[in-house]
């Protein structure tokens, strides 16, 4: 029988399978974090039970943490309390953790792939539904809530029914100019916020086989986005050469053998799907969203969509989005004026995203009513933009410059956006007040946001002029 | 668990597509450390402006702020994994929700917390619609064991459910005590299951 890849990792997975009942499927990795823990602990905690696989769960701290001075006491007590929730937790049921100290601390989904913990034909949950980005490297990977995360800590499996399949077959390659981020803001445009919903999906084609391992975690990233259940990409040379020499990957003969193992992912050529959608990389353009869902966004040559261009069913909730984001339909994207920039979350916050941004700021400074920042996906992330100068060269454009964790992305420590305000933001969701009360957001590319910062509005990166790029190390 | 079987009262109506579990419960509550305490901040910022009710929202407005059915547009629940979401719309005492399509981990979630979601086509939705507009104060009983919801015009309605999902809440299920009867055969797995990465770093 031929078999995707995801019927490959469920079949690989799969501990019990009954008729018309969910499976139970074996998990590999958990990843924990702050927010949605701490009722799956005590849960167990009344119940008298332990955490299964204490060595295949990983927790850390990301969501409500500050990004300001560490060696500060937290303003926030109630944010101090989730957080101290999750060191007892971690201390009491034996769980490794990346605290504030820990050079390891970032976003769950930046650090397990940088760690090399995120491995092809895995199953990887979260409590946290960007779970999805570890995809990019053929593991299934999706979030899951919080009584299921005490199912996982409790079992170490899921009761899970199977999902149908969806193959996404992007043809052409990008073009000079473009972004994942372009890419998949591009296909929820085309194809709407809950297309995919039910569906675990399967990027193909040239265009995703071009990308690298960063841009392919864009891509997954945001497959919730479009209602996912996950995202999966063929495991290819370029995921093993990512991984080869991670932390928690495995050398000599093991090494070997895992990537013997990684070798069989695939979906078979004649592989049946339950749905298959195509999309042209090569028509795509740097994309900003203008409304309250990423599927509303426009390319920057573009304008504001006529409400009367729009498919029916669509008016009405773009009429709204636009009451809530003040503004206009048939208004060039080139218009929209900012006062807020956030370059980070787990879509955008890797070392490539820093050096594609530092690349446009590079000698220039922040437009004078623009509040920038850029909070590093990790504390590696961190360090190695550091290493390389990316920090100066924000700083010294007059961006801050931040310690690592989801931050602006949904606004839970106090990087929020003001009332009114309106953000340029590399993260993944636009939905109203996710930033900030009243917060107006436009998501858009690292590149994008860099030039926004600059010009004070959304511009063309395509037709950006790059100063002293020598002095940047670009890789 | 609550378990569930029948269910009648009023169905407040929120002609929204798209409602995301952001605006179910946004992110300033979510600090807890509890499962319980969300009830009262759900919709928090569609309900409430400057501390006082906007009336301009559905549940602000009588008799609709006591009702447990809510009916809605298409992909309700979507965003973030947040079971916070469920758990403020049980506490405020929603036990039923009615809508053409719903985001996955959102439907996973109710059935967790003691809350139907009813999945019905777009034009059985567009009726409730038109009901619920017609005559405030508009009614269902709704009926899990049989599948079927109805009003006291002589309406009604079946729907399709997962005959899992229907146990779960009638029987209000322990999951985890279930899969744990398991255990062996996880054991079994785990035996000759391999992971390749190490946690030692
Ligand atoms: S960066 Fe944003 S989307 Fe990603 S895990 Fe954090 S809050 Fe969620």
């Amino acid at each position: 029988m031929w078999r995707t890849l995801y019927e490959k990792i469920w079949d690989k997975h799969t501990v019990v399978e009954e008729q018309n009942k969910p499976s139970i499927l074996y998990i590999d990795l958990h990843l924990v974090h702050e927010v949605t823990s701490p009722q799956a602990f005590e849960g167990l905690r009344i119940k008298n039970r332990k955490v299964r696989r204490p060595d295949l769960t990983v927790a850390a701290m990301d969501h409500s943490i500050p990004t300001t001075d560490r060696s500060l006491p937290f303003n926030d007590p109630i944010a101090k309390k989730q957080v101290d929730a999750l060191v007892k937790n971690c201390r009491e049921f034996g769980i490794q953790l990346f605290d504030l100290e820990s050079r390891y601390q970032g976003i769950v989904h930046v650090i397990a792939p940088e760690l090399g913990l995120t491995q092809p034909g895995m199953t990887i949950v979260c409590g946290d539904s960007h779970t999805s980005t570890h995809g990019a490297f053929g593991a299934l990977a999706f979030g899951i809530g919080t009584s299921e995360v005490e199912h996982v800590l409790a079992t170490q499996t899921l009761k899970q029914f199977k999902s149908k399949t969806l193959a996404l077959n992007i043809h052409g390659s990008l073009p000079q100019g473009t972004t994942a981020k372009d890419l998949i803001l591009s296909i929820i445009g085309k194809y709407g916020h809950d297309f995919a919903t039910g569906y675990v999906v399967e990027y193909r084609g040239e265009a995703i086989r071009n990308l690298t391992m960063e841009e392919r975690m864009t891509v997954c990233n945001m497959s919730i986005e479009m209602g996912a259940r996950a995202g999966l990409i063929r495991p290819d040379e370029k995921t093993f050469h990512y991984l080869k020499g991670k932390q928690a990957v495995p050398d000599g003969v093991k090494w070997e053998e895992a990537l013997a193992e990684w070798k069989q992912y695939f979906s078979d050529e004649d592989a049946k799907f339950d749905l298959t959608a195509d999309f042209n990389a090569a028509e795509v353009i740097p994309q900003v969203t203008w409304g309250t869902n990423p599927g509303q966004c426009s390319g920057i040559s573009e304008d504001i969509p006529l409400l009367e261009d729009l498919p029916a069913d669509q008016i009405g909730p773009a009429k709204k989005a636009l009451k809530y984001m003040d503004l206009q339909p048939g208004t060039p994207i080139t218009e929209i004026e900012i006062n807020k920039v956030f370059i980070g979350s787990c879509t955008n916050s890797r070392i490539e995203d820093l050096r594609k941004a530092a690349k446009i700021v590079n000698g220039y400074e922040v437009a004078e009513k623009v509040e920038a920042l850029v909070v590093p996906g990790s504390q590696l992330v961190k360090m190695q933009a550091e290493a390389e100068g990316l920090d100066q060269i924000f700083i010294n454009a007059g961006f801050q410059w931040r310690e690592a964790g989801c931050s602006m992305c949904l606004g839970m420590n106090e990087d929020i956006v003001l009332p009114e305000e309106r953000c340029a933001s590399t993260s993944n969701r636009n939905f109203e007040d996710r930033q900030g009360r009243n917060a107006r957001t436009h998501l858009v590319s690292p590149e994008m946001a860099a030039a926004a910062a600059i010009a004070g509005r959304f511009i063309d990166v395509r037709e950006w002029p790059v100063k002293n790029s020598k002095e940047v190390s670009v890789q | 668990m609550k378990s569930f079987k029948r269910f009648s009262g009023i169905v407040a109506p929120l002609d929204a597509a798209n409602v995301d579990t952001d605006a179910i419960i946004p992110k300033q509550f979510l600090k807890r450390i509890e499962r319980t305490g969300f009830g009262e901040f759900l919709f928090y910022e569609w309900r409430y402006e400057n501390g006082r009710q906007r009336q301009d929202f559905i549940l602000s407005q009588e008799p609709y702020c006591k009702a447990p059915i809510l009916l809605a547009r298409k992909n309700f629940g979507c965003g973030s994994s947040r079971e916070h979401a469920p758990w403020a719309i049980a506490e405020y005492g929603i036990r039923v929700i009615l809508a053409p399509s719903f985001a996955d981990i959102f439907y996973n979630n109710c059935f967790k917390n003691g809350i139907l979601p009813i999945v019905l086509p777009e034009r059985d939705i567009e009726l409730l619609f038109q009901k619920s507009r017609e005559s405030p104060g508009y009614q269902l009983r709704v009926d899990l064991e049989n599948q079927r919801i109805e009003d006291s015009f002589g309406c009604m309605v079946e729907f399709d459910i997962v005959s899992y999902r229907k146990d779960q809440l009638l029987r209000g299920l322990d999951e985890i005590g279930a899969t744990l009867e398991s255990a062996e055969l996880i054991d079994s797995y785990e035996v000759a299951h391999k992971i390749f990465y190490k946690l030692e770093i």
